[in-house]
């Protein structure tokens, strides 16, 4: 490498960490949004970085629908511990408490996104970092870095503001917020590659191991509650590990054997289906995830 | 192979590998999307899943079982259903050598604004031109955004070579066309390259069917040209966005380097307060460094207490970037509502906010002919040259020498809409700019509150009305000395007058100005303030300025007010002030110590059309001051009779406040 060239993990990590910054310099009440993902844990690591050897000048929140894998609570409850993390935890009364079979759609809007816009004007946040990437589906590819929200937490894709060089535009009236994507330009692979250098802990679902699956409108679904087998489904024991996190009901497994970051990077690099396939509430509808960005999911 | 070893060897490959950001644009049917997506499936960047969705699209939309490559970049349900992009995109792929992000900038009627952004971080743009139709307007207003963005290269994709048969002298023409075109363009590095998006000409893999073009296809050239000079290297700019300071005993400037290399140990300046220190540290989560250069986000600590707060900069003691309020720009309009010459708007330079008022438009651009419309407020998508007075000084640098520290945007205060980008022209030194003094309002919600006193009731009470009388000449034309004497000789008669001369001004209310032209404009509207400010207490004021400038000179007149405004003209030849100068600033004019000084280097302009000229060789100071009440006489300002050869009356009781103890 030339002596005055930089990376390209250490350009993207120099542009997050300057928009951590940014975002500290000029809003009174940031916080971060805190998935347990390992999108959301590389976002905490260049959050570190951006004010060291400070501590993080803002708190975590952490959005519980009650359906979240039990590894998750407790490399979350861990994390916040060894690092002194201000972790919120947010879930709204319904959280946990759906019907059975749980619906992933109203899981979304109620517990997800209308859960977060309730934490925010209960926390009075102007400006929340979200882990999201424009690599990950079609609608983010247009999503800027620092995404306007009206009153309502709405998005409007048509009425979004120019972004030139890395100048952003912080202003905005009570009551009004805006959405904070570090990772904006990061793909899937830069962060396992950034995890792997950085040595990041994540959530041990990402890694393969042999678990009670069943295998359901061709997702593999864990065997882990609220998920049981619905009648004439049979149990599976498969070698498989979790792409993407999210709620048990939603979130599908992959059949890997891939068991270290070493042997992920490796999968992805030959990698040919998107991360979010395995995201049932995806599929749902057509542009299902601009329309629930339009509503205030992140 | 093991995993661990792939992996390593990866990894390592890629710590090897940078990023290249580029900006596409094109015509609506020059093949842009198909373009994309060829490249993102040729270069095998395109998930199964995604093919899968797209095979099932393209049959349902085209009935046909070919890809229809412009599906991978398919974007927003509205862009769907109106079949136009609306927004840039960005797409991120990776080959062995390089990493790429492209702004899909769409290439409808919001062009401008989109290219615009989409060009702002890009190192090189890819132009496509229809080997059909050739240099079109379009490719023209295109070129121009990307050379207005500053943005280093420039690939021309000519397109649909399939269907000029692939011909070589198709290709030349247009070339050539292009570049008699281009030459009136600032862009440093332009190439060619004729491609079919929809056959994979080029793309990906160099063409077979066209034998007679022997350079690289378009990843090729992408995964190499090199971009490492795109950076200033020379330059330090570091602009402070946040100060870290955990505990007593660490205060650290955190910022990215927008340019240039510091050093630990290098001598710095720090703007704008202009003190000096040392580089203590730079410190980062993953150790501390000897060196930091630009994009790096680094924290410096100094090695002397300093006050630095965000917005000020940290550079090198001799390498300085301009320091000041009134500059230059090319600015593409970028909001739906038009710019309001009235308004105050939020500029945003580097991590400095600041307030900023239009002073003049002086040329609009015609994107199409690349021709000067006359001025006019810019709307939206459209470019010109404009001239600006900030509130606070801001420290830039020519955007051509430095997009980080030349570029600014523009916010609307009331709607917080992104109003505008600008780019920082070199050219003029700001002393030659034209200025406004007449400016809106820093809060244009303020209201004028009506005081309970009438002018007649203060006229009645003082005995005579209020006005300005505003002396102006050259330098050594007497307008002090015929102040002094004319406001002594009104006291004397009974009335309430005041002088208010630029030096004693300078000592004072406008201690902080500098002799730049905006900070002589801002002096003389700090005069006509306090001058219209006394009027409405009732007082004669007499103005003893200089204020060569016409044009600034009318707008101490409206804000002092027409009607109580007169405009009297020490006219005196410039030898005979001269000559008789004692203060020795003609002199240091002669010089060149004084810069812009009225008559040696910079125009005195007469008053058309002024209330009295006095003219100065021939006559006494006390002439002249007869001369001036004169004329408030006949204009009825002071009506009272100089009492021939009595004492002067005295002086009227102020002593009426019923409020006093």
């Amino acid at each position: 490498m030339k002596r005055y060239a930089l990376s390209h993990l250490k350009q993207l990590e120099a542009e997050s960490i300057h928009i951590f910054r940014e975002v500290v310099a000029e809003f009174e009440r940031p916080v971060m949004l805190f998935s347990v993902g390992k999108d959301s844990v590389c976002m905490l690591r260049l959050a570190q970085k951006a004010f060291y050897p400070g501590k993080l000048p803002f708190p975590l929140l952490h959005i519980d629908t009650g359906y979240k894998f039990p590894e998750m609570y407790e490399f979350r409850d861990r994390l916040a511990k060894e690092l002194g993390l201000d972790l919120i935890v947010y879930r709204h009364e319904l959280a946990g408490k759906l019907p059975h079979p749980i619906d992933c759609q109203k899981c979304v809007n109620t517990l997800k996104t209308q859960a977060l816009l309730d934490a925010l004007r209960k926390y009075k946040f102007d400006a929340a970092f979200g882990g999201a990437r424009r690599e990950e589906e079609k609608s983010r590819a247009k999503e800027r870095v620092f995404s306007f929200r009206d009153q309502f937490g709405q998005w409007d894709p048509k009425n979004q503001r120019p972004e030139l060089w890395n100048l952003y535009n912080t202003r905005i009236n009570p009551g009004e917020s805006i959405r904070v994507f570090p990772l904006s330009n990061w793909t899937e692979l830069d962060i396992w590659q950034y995890i792997y250098l950085e040595q990041i802990p994540v959530v041990p679902l990402y890694f393969a191991k042999e678990r009670d699956v069943v295998i359901r409108d061709g997702q593999i679904l864990a065997l882990v509650p609220p998920n049981s087998l619905l009648p004439g489904e049979q149990p599976r024991r498969m070698l498989t590990r979790f792409r993407t996190l999210g709620c048990v009901p939603c979130t599908g497994a992959v059949q890997s054997s891939a068991s270290t970051v070493e042997e992920i990077i490796q999968e992805m690099m030959t990698a040919r289906v998107s991360e979010r396939a395995t995201r049932m509430i995806d599929h749902n509808v057509e542009a299902s995830m601009e329309i629930k960005k339009r509503e205030g999911y992140f | 192979m093991s995993a661990s070893h792939t992996v390593q060897e990866f990894i390592r490959n890629n710590a090897q590998k940078d990023i290249l950001r580029f900006s596409t644009c094109g015509s609506i049917d020059d093949g842009k999307s198909t373009l994309i997506g060829r490249l993102l499936h040729d270069s095998k960047n395109v998930y199964e899943d995604h093919i899968a969705a797209i095979k099932q699209t393209s049959r349902k939309r085209n009935f046909s079982e070919e890809i229809d490559f412009s599906l991978f970049t398919d974007g927003l349900k509205a862009e769907r259903e109106q079949n136009i992009t609306i927004d840039v995109a960005y797409r991120y792929f990776s080959t062995p050598r390089r990493t790429f992000i492209i702004a899909d900038t769409p290439g409808h009627e919001q062009y401008t604004r989109n290219m615009a952004t989409g060009a702002s971080t890009a190192n090189l743009a890819v132009l496509l031109i229809d080997a059909r139709n050739g240099v079109v307007t379009q490719t023209k207003r295109h070129s121009f955004i990307l050379s207005l963005l500053g943005v280093p290269h420039l690939i021309i994709a000519i397109n649909k070579m399939d269907i000029v048969g692939y011909r070589q002298d198709v290709f030349e023409a247009i070339k050539s066309d292009y570049e008699d075109f281009a030459r009136k363009l600032d862009i440093k590095d332009v190439r060619f390259i004729p491609i079919s998006a929809l056959k994979g000409d080029n793309v990906v893999h160099r063409s077979t069917n066209m034998p007679w073009y022997d350079g690289l296809s378009l990843l090729e050239l992408l995964e190499t040209i090199y971009i490492g000079s795109d950076y200033n290297l020379v330059d330090l700019r570091f602009p402070v966005q946040c100060v870290i300071r955990p505990s007593m005993d660490f205060r650290g400037y955190a910022g990215t380097i927008a340019s240039g290399i510091i050093r630990r140990g290098d001598e710095v300046m720090i703007l704008p307060s202009g003190t000096v220190s040392r580089v203590a540290r730079i410190v980062t989560y993953d150790g501390e460094l000897d060196e930091a250069f630009p994009p790096m986000s680094v924290t410096i600590t100094l090695a002397d207490e300093r006050d630095i707060s965000r917005g000020d900069m940290i550079v090198h003691r001799h390498n300085l970037p301009r320091l000041e309020r009134h500059f230059e720009a090319m600015l593409v309009w970028m909001d739906t509502s038009p710019m309001d010459l009235n308004r105050s708007y939020f500029l945003k330079h580097t991590t400095r906010t600041t307030r900023v008022r239009i002073d003049e438009v002086r040329y609009r651009v015609d994107v199409n002919t690349l021709t000067r419309q006359p001025a006019q407020p810019l709307t939206l998508n459209e470019i010109g040259r404009v001239v600006f007075t900030s509130v606070t000084p801001l420290m830039f640098d020519a955007y051509q020498r430095n997009r980080a520290t030349g570029g600014f945007i523009l916010i609307d205060p009331h709607t917080n809409a992104t109003a505008a980008a600008g780019m920082i022209i070199e050219r003029e030194p700001s002393d030659h700019l034209p200025s406004h003094i007449t400016g809106p309002a820093a809060y244009p919600s303020l209201t004028r509150h009506e005081s309970l006193i009438s002018r007649e009731q203060r006229s009645t009470r003082f005995g005579h009305a209020p006005a300005t009388v505003w002396l102006t000449g050259l330098v050594g034309s007497r307008k002090t000395a015929i102040a002094y004497a004319l406001e002594k000789r009104l006291f004397d008669l009974g009335a309430v007058a005041i002088v208010l001369d630029g030096e004693n001004m300078r000592l004072g209310l406008s201690k902080d100005l500098d002799f730049s032209s905006a900070g002589r404009a801002e002096h003389l509207r700090r005069a006509a303030e306090l001058a219209r400010l006394l009027n409405d207490a009732g007082f004669l004021v007499i103005c003893a300025f200089t204020s060569p400038n016409a044009d600034i000179r009318r707008q101490v007149a409206q804000i002092i007010g027409l009607d109580r405004f007169f405009e009297v003209y020490a006219q005196a030849p410039l030898q005979w002030c001269e000559q008789h100068d004692t203060t020795g600033l003609y002199a240091k004019a002669r010089r060149g110590e004084l810069p812009h000084f009225a008559g040696i280097n910079a125009p005195y302009e007469p008053p058309a059309q002024p209330a009295l000229v006095l003219d100065i060789p021939a006559i006494s100071v006390q002439t002249a001051v007869d001369l001036i009440l004169t004329l408030l006489r006949q204009r009825g300002i002071f009506t009272r009779p100089s009492p021939p050869n009595s004492p002067p009356p005295p002086t009227p009781s102020h002593s009426s406040h019923t409020d006093s103890p």
